[in-house]
């Protein structure tokens, strides 16, 4: 089983003729993704990377068969395009663009909510399940197939610890980034029932960084749950000063709430791994066996 | 974006919401020109956008125009948790008959717009919030159809209100909510939320933060959001006009790095390792060599730094871009502080061989490469 994207995803890029849109279906389909078609208003009949453009997705779909989409379109743009794929059935939709309103994605998860679509993101470096396809601007090769779900609120970060864990011979079940704005479609509550379910993950990696309730949100998870799978997590933005805005929209402590001391405490308490640096997620993971364990 | 109290309250009674007659001052004779204006008793309250000016003494009250002039005086020349006071606002001193909290935040968890109130307000609400939770009653609005007046009579009612004065408070709340959507705020909260004697709620106090992704769709917030006020350092506000994500902090290492979580955990890193950093710096993604040679120069061109980590694990962006441009501001201005440049990914060998031409060899690991910045004796 492969979670969310795999080898039956057949995605449609909104967003293909942009700059960042055409770069990374090219990256897409060199690593095997099935991109079947893209969507960019004004652009329709022509072809991007040797895909068809369309006008709108609900076009693409008369003529192409697809089920899931990757979203570049710029910020103002970014809530409809949802929608839009919504509408269209598409799931999951990853929606790549950063510094979307907050009241637009607030308004965009209720709506992905009551058609029972997935959203990720934004402001993600998407999914990858290595070997088979990804849906994101991740570099593939630091990426390899295995058994360790990863989950993680930065994009960087996510290459670093996903090639400690390559280089220490751990693979990756499948690995996403839940977003780095304040209002996300999957939390990280929702990625660990995924991976809970999911045969092919035996341990779970979380990498969080300071601001809102997510990586606390977690660790109550796993304790009310019971949760059967080892996982181990890193937060970043110890050394943050409070009321700075460290990058990303979310990545904000407000008052004494959302510091990483706090966050990396809670999960300790409730048996999660907690890694002092990055590089130490391997060893982490190596003491439990069950993460080696390959598929 | 946080709005000035006085900012705030101008949008406020746009809507028709009660604030305290006044003004603003940016000096004693100003404010005591109010006070001669509008009467009474007033309260000088100073301008600044950190929180607990209270407790640092930025409120007084003025009895008279001169001894008000002499407070403005006193309030004007302070600095508040390191923000320097411009201005003061100077307003009718009201008759309280009980200070109320009322907010309406954007609540990540819940992906919605959540009201916060309590018949608690004041000074302490924070204190209220960590020993009494129970004290602050949460109402969640519906992301989607926002505040409709049965929410805002709800919150009225279970704090403790009825028949017009119920009316009067609902009437408020849904004025706030609907600042909250016209200017796209992440915040808006009055505390002390004041219902008078007379029977009147007002806004004696409000804070307005503005959703920063918004921007694009306020153009009446273009220009503030080109000052660099309050909690913005000059070395910041120059960072940001050149597309930097920059935040100065108080050690001597400068960090520059590619996205926000890798630039977070290298800062984490260097601390652990012993050592502390000088500021956040993110070029981004896909930075190109100009983009890398300014935030270069803006970190080396800070008195307090000793020595600069550059890391980057290169996806989009590309490892020769950013070793084109240490190159560029060595040429054009000169490498003035001594570099550590951990690099990995797209394009590495080719960046490496650059950087290895002007005689600087890089690192591949970044716990090698921060023990190394760290331990580096600096003159």
């Amino acid at each position: 089983m492969t979670l969310l994207v795999g080898k039956h995803t057949r995605a449609i890029v909104q967003g293909i003729t942009g700059n960042q849109g055409a770069f990374h279906t090219r990256l897409m389909l060199d690593y095997g993704t099935q991109i079947v078609a893209g969507v960019t208003p004004g652009k329709g009949a022509t072809v991007s990377q040797g895909v068809p453009v369309f006008d709108t997705v609900a076009s693409a779909l008369e003529k192409i068969d697809a089920n899931a989409t990757i979203i570049f379109v710029p910020a103002p743009f970014a809530k409809e395009a949802g929608m839009e794929a919504i509408d269209a059935g598409l799931n999951p939709v990853v929606i790549i663009t950063e510094m979307i309103p907050a009241r637009d994605s607030m308004i965009l998860m209720a709506y992905a909510k009551e058609h029972g679509a997935t959203i990720v993101g934004p402001n993600t470096p998407g999914v990858i399940t290595p070997g088979e396809a990804k849906l994101g601007i991740m570099p593939g090769d630091v990426f390899s197939p295995g058994g360790v779900g990863v989950a993680s609120r930065s994009g960087t970060l996510t290459y670093e610890i996903a090639s400690y864990l390559t280089h220490a011979g751990i693979g990756q079940s499948t690995c996403l980034g839940i977003g780095g704005d304040p209002v996300t479609g999957l939390s990280f509550v929702d990625v660990l029932k995924m991976f809970r379910e999911d045969k092919s993950t035996n341990a779970v990696v979380l990498i969080g960084e300071i601001g809102g309730s997510a990586e606390e949100d977690a660790a109550n998870y796993i304790a009310e749950t019971h949760y059967p799978k080892p996982v181990a997590a890193y937060v970043a933005g110890r050394a943050a000063p409070p009321g700075k805005r460290m990058g990303h929209a979310g990545a904000i402590i407000t008052g004494t709430e959302g510091t990483a001391d706090a966050k990396m405490k809670r999960f300790s308490e409730v048996g999660v791994l907690v890694a002092e640096v990055p590089s130490e997620l391997p060893r982490l993971l190596q003491q439990q066996k069950a993460a080696l364990v390959q598929h | 974006m946080k709005l000035f109290e006085y900012e705030s309250k101008s949008l406020a009674q746009n809507l028709g919401i009660n604030t305290p007659r006044g003004g603003l001052a940016s000096t004693p004779d100003e404010a005591r020109d109010i006070h001669k204006r509008i009467g009474g008793e007033v309260v000088i309250k100073a301008q600044v956008l950190v929180a607990g000016r209270g407790k640092a003494g930025g409120i007084k009250f003025g009895t008279k125009p001169d001894e008000t002039r002499d407070r403005a005086s006193e309030i004007l020349n302070m600095t508040i948790k390191g923000e320097r006071v411009k201005k003061v606002l100077v307003e009718q001193k009201l008759a309280i008959k009980k200070e109320l909290f009322g907010s309406i935040v954007l609540d990540r968890a819940n992906k919605c717009q959540t009201v916060l109130a309590s018949d608690e307000g004041g000074i302490d609400i924070e204190d209220v919030a960590k020993q009494s939770p129970e004290k602050i009653l949460h109402h969640r609005l519906d992301p989607v159809f926002g505040m409709r007046g049965y929410d805002a009579r709800q919150v009225g009612l279970k704090l403790g209100y009825a028949g017009q004065r119920l009316n009067s408070l609902t009437d408020l709340l849904s004025n706030l909510y609907r600042l909250s959507v016209i200017y796209d705020a992440e915040l808006v909260e009055s505390n002390p939320l004041v219902e008078t004697n007379d029977g009147k709620f007002v806004t004696a106090d409000l804070r307005v933060i503005v959703d920063d992704n918004s921007l694009f769709r306020h153009p009446e917030f273009q220009e503030r959001a080109k000052e660099a006020s309050g909690e913005v350092t000059p070395l910041e506000a120059k960072a940001r006009e050149n597309g930097l994500a920059f935040v100065e902090l108080d050690g001597d290492i400068g960090i520059m790095g590619n996205g926000a979580g890798l630039v977070m955990a290298t800062l984490d890193m260097v601390n652990h390792y012993g050592g502390k950093p000088a500021n956040f710096c993110d070029v981004g993604g896909g930075a190109n060599a100009e983009h890398v040679a300014t935030a270069l120069q803006i970190i080396q061109g800070d008195q307090k730094v000793s020595r600069i980590f550059v890391n980057i694990l290169a996806g989009i962006t590309r490892c020769d871009e950013v070793a084109k441009g240490i190159v560029d501001v060595k040429k054009v201005v000169g490498l003035k502080k001594p570099l550590v440049v951990r690099m990995q990914g797209t394009n590495f060998e080719e960046g490496k061989r650059i950087l290895n031409s002007i005689g600087i060899t890089t690192l591949e690991k970044m716990d090698e490469a921060a023990r190394l910045v760290v331990a580096m004796k600096v003159a």
